[in-house]
């Protein structure tokens, strides 16, 4: 699917349920793909017993990852640009997460029709996990 | 981080994909993606990151032979301090305080295909501090990293800010 300039207007949004009841196996997943094993994510024990946390929570890329994926379903595959976030909640197994894209402005750039979008991810409690932005070519 | 080549893989991207919840068919099928704009697999946006994997030095992996700081028979291989643990600058340690990703950001010169070797130029950017409201006072530091593939030419510009923190980060 390829989005269209024509079709796009300012504050016009786009959101997908990433993940619904975030397990420790998807973490684990996640850390064997990315390679980083930092107990933090995987070892429950380590975590709440040494690094005074109350459970194991999930890497701040594994959210990323899962805001992408929202992102290039709705873009397009290969037509990113930029995607930045800041890491501003913890999250935890158990967590359903939503990502969502807000249109903030359509340009153009050497005749290519840009987006450039604000990013919000929110838990189940409406409370954001990761902001950011990005931008994509559009036709 | 100092990776000096990370051959990207088909079966590397597809568990890639697969740990993020995509099921986009242009990351494990190749068939569909000659069909696709991109004409060929390419790898998620993230998928970068996993190049963590091709730095021998890496601090977040367990290594054959050094004792892990995770947990084994004590909660913290760093119990014993006759072994050296691995060093890592997004380990938790005992104490309190914990190294945590606070932000990341990429810049696509173009994406990345099964088949490319890239090498990786990492220098370190500003530095900062502030006070948090849930963790102490917060380190921040931020590195860049540039991504060149087999023709050594730039594709993947990352931006990536750590912070240290005092004491863990409590909820609320």
């Amino acid at each position: 699917m390829v989005l269209k300039a024509s079709d796009l207007q300012a504050g016009q949004t786009h959101e997908e349920v990433v993940v619904h009841d975030l397990s420790r196996t998807q973490i684990v997943q996640y850390a064997g793909a990315s390679g980083d094993y930092n107990p933090l994510h995987t070892d429950e024990v380590f975590t709440t017993k040494v690094a005074g946390y109350p459970t194991a929570f999930a890497h701040g890329m594994l959210t990323m990852g899962l805001t992408g994926t929202m992102l290039t379903n709705w873009v397009g595959d290969g037509r990113l640009t930029k995607f930045g976030v800041r890491f501003v909640s913890q999250v935890f197994p158990g967590d359903t997460l939503t990502a969502k894209a807000t249109v903030k402005e359509l340009r153009e750039e050497d005749g290519q029709h840009l987006v450039d979008l604000d990013l919000e991810t929110v838990n189940q409690d409406g409370k954001a996990v990761v902001t950011g932005s990005a931008t994509a070519r559009v036709d | 981080m100092a990776v000096e080549k990370f051959p990207v893989e088909a079966g590397h991207i597809m568990l890639f994909a697969r740990a993020v919840g995509d099921q986009n068919q242009i990351y494990y099928d190749e068939d569909y993606a000659k069909g696709t704009e991109p004409g060929g697999t390419i790898a998620p946006p993230t998928f970068v990151q996993a190049s963590a994997q091709f730095d021998p030095d890496y601090g977040l992996r367990p290594k054959i032979g050094q004792k892990w700081f995770g947990s084994g028979k004590n909660p913290s291989g760093s119990n014993a301090p006759e072994e050296p643990a691995a060093e890592g600058e997004g380990g938790g340690r005992g104490g309190g305080g914990t190294g945590l990703h606070a932000e990341q950001h990429y810049e696509y010169h173009r994406h990345l295909r099964p088949g490319d070797v890239l090498h990786a130029v990492s220098k370190p950017g500003r530095t900062w501090e502030a006070e948090g409201r849930r963790a102490g006072k917060l380190h921040f530091s931020e590195g860049i990293t540039e991504y060149y593939d087999q023709n050594n030419e730039l594709v993947i510009t990352a931006r990536s800010v750590g912070v240290r923190t005092e004491r863990p980060v409590t909820q609320g």
